[in-house]
């Protein structure tokens, strides 16, 4: 009972939250303001409370694992989400059904850390729906809006289907091996055509939802119809959890065939890079253009998850954190502009260092550190990602990510040349900016410039690698 | 008499998959699509039992992934039912071409 206790402790936290808010929403008559307040402090809690009594360990005969590392990785999406309720606080408060939305969101994050957790099949099926389900929900928020129901129609249909191509590639397996216990499966695998067939199809349902190229199509229309913070909540806590998941079913369950994967990531890796690359640099919507980026970045972690070395772990999950807080900081200038003003195009944000000074620094330095330029943290996780993936001494692999790297500098330095050069005769307005979401906008800036310097976050995510 | 084993429920269970394949890609009713998600979990749902009672005969893992597989499809339609009737309340249609605010 003690060790469930503590093992378990991440998810047992957040269901806790969840109770809690079935109760506020319960007992009527909570302003938005207090109950937001609420909401940001037991999620300040949830995340202090993640670095305490992290043990090794797996509960129900391994169907549950986790140890050090899993419990940081944990602790990366508890930020994100702390993170999210603090920067769109301008939408929160304006949203009629708040304590509903905390709810879905937080169900969503419970079936992550499960996903993360996971040690079988079945619970890993079970926790990717719980994870899934609740953001379709997410991206029908506002009710009003044609095109919200359009994006949540896209969601739920293409992740309905990416999860019957899973289950057929789950009951390949099956057939082949006769166990679904990720502990077991490897001294199984021998590469022959049906656990490749098998693997064919468990990889594709991973590309439908890490939104990899040739399965990217949902991603953009989802993305621009979708309330922001759904958006950033599936852009980036989602797309980081499933990251996470990816690396450790294939170094652990898929060893074996290693030979096999490699070449079909390192496939997946340059047309994703390519194609993000190429469709962010037509984009006019800042959603739009924020989907595709994260596209061209999701190819970049996979040119590190190529290694196949602890190197490669540790410089994702490196990324990951450096991703969060700088993809959520753009996500939060757009999120603050568009809840006063109603604008989303890339054209309106000509000037707006006129107007918003502030503002404009904040989205530089996100998007500088979305294009990895040295001062900042981007730079030195692409670094490390890159350093990773070429230790299998592909170097034209390599060298074709590198370019990949300067072509996305012309699209991130084509907004900020928007913001800072262009003139403009009537710019935005001055925004009013929420004390929260401007107390988030300094812990990420303060995360995108230190996590880069302080190395000391590097050797501390290497020492975790069990 | 003859008597059905391992290969023709595999058959059966493939075709049903790519049947929901393509009804998936070509049909243009919401609800139809819906439906061909069904097909494809179902053919999921055929080959898991198939497997268990011709291959691993005694092992559970097989059925006990059926069960949860039905719980989760229900789950799956309620949520995709709930979705396509406020995208009717807007649009008036559950035709996917009348959903095409967003392109490109």
């Amino acid at each position: 009972m003690n060790e469930f206790l503590t093992l378990m402790k991440p998810e047992l936290q957040i269901t806790i939250i969840i109770f809690l808010l079935l109760f506020i929403k319960l007992s009527k008559g909570i302003k938005n303001d207090l109950l937001l307040l609420i909401i940001q402090n037991l999620l300040l809690l949830n995340f202090i409370a993640g670095f305490f009594f992290n043990a090794p360990g797996n509960l129900f005969d391994g169907m549950y694992q986790t140890n050090t590392l899993i419990a940081f990785q944990k602790s990366i999406l508890n930020l994100g989400i702390y993170l999210i309720s603090l920067l769109f606080t301008g939408w929160f408060r304006k949203t009629e059904h708040l304590p509903e939305f905390f709810i879905l969101m937080l169900s969503a994050l419970l079936g992550l850390d499960f996903l993360i957790s996971s040690g079988n099949f079945l619970i890993f099926f079970l926790s990717l729906e719980l994870a899934t389900i609740p953001i379709a929900a997410m991206a029908n928020f506002d009710l009003e809006k044609k095109i919200s129901s359009e994006a949540a129609m896209k969601m739920i249909l293409s992740s309905a289907f990416s999860s019957g191509i899973l289950l057929f590639g789950i009951s390949l397996i099956y057939g082949a091996t006769g166990t679904i216990n990720f502990e077991a499966l490897p001294a199984q695998l021998d590469g022959s055509t049906l656990q490749i067939l098998s693997f064919v199809f468990l990889i594709t349902a991973f590309a439908f939802k890490l939104s990899i190229v040739p399965f990217h199509l949902w991603t953009a229309d989802v993305y621009e119809g979708s309330p922001i913070a759904a958006t950033s909540f599936l852009s980036v806590i989602s797309k980081g959890a499933m990251a996470f998941v990816f690396i450790s079913v294939l170094y652990r369950v898929f060893q074996p065939m290693h030979q096999v994967w490699y070449n079909m990531v390192m496939l997946l890796s340059i047309i994703t890079m390519i194609i993000g690359n190429l469709f962010a640099l037509r984009q006019q919507n800042i959603k739009r253009f924020l989907a595709f980026s994260s596209i061209a970045q999701v190819g970049f972690i996979l040119v590190g998850i190529t290694a196949n070395s602890p190197e490669g772990i540790s410089s994702v999950v490196y990324f990951i954190l450096i991703y969060t807080v700088s993809n959520l900081t753009a996500f939060g200038v757009a999120a603050a502009i568009s809840s006063q003003t109603g604008k989303e195009k890339i054209e309106d944000y000509k000037g707006l260092y006129q107007t918003n000074p502030l503002l404009s620094w904040v989205m530089a330095l996100a998007l500088f550190s979305l294009a990895g330029i040295p001062p900042t943290a981007g730079f030195f996780g692409k670094l490390f990602l890159l350093t990773a993936g070429a230790s299998n001494a592909n170097y034209g692999f390599i060298l074709i990510a590198a370019l990949n790297m300067i072509v996305s500098l012309y699209y991130y330095l084509r907004v900020i040349r928007s913001i800072f050069m262009d003139k403009n005769e009537q710019p935005i307005e001055k925004i009013n900016i929420h004390p929260s979401t401007k107390f988030a906008f300094i812990i990420c800036s303060a995360g995108i410039v230190l996590i880069g310097m302080l190395s000391w976050i590097y050797d501390y995510i290497q020492s975790l690698n069990p | 008499m003859f008597t059905p084993g391992l290969y023709h429920i595999l058959f059966i269970s493939t075709a049903l998959f790519f049947i929901g394949v393509f009804g998936f890609l070509t049909r243009k009713n919401l609800i139809t699509i819906l439906m061909s998600v069904e097909l494809i979990l179902n053919s999921v749902n055929l080959n898991f039992i198939a497997f268990n009672k011709y291959l691993w005969p005694d092992k559970l893992d097989g059925l006990f992934f059926t069960i949860f597989i039905i719980a989760i499809a229900a789950a799956e339609a309620a949520v995709a039912i709930a979705i396509i009737i406020n995208l009717y309340r807007s649009h008036h249609s559950i035709d996917v071409d009348n959903a095409e605010e967003m392109k490109y």
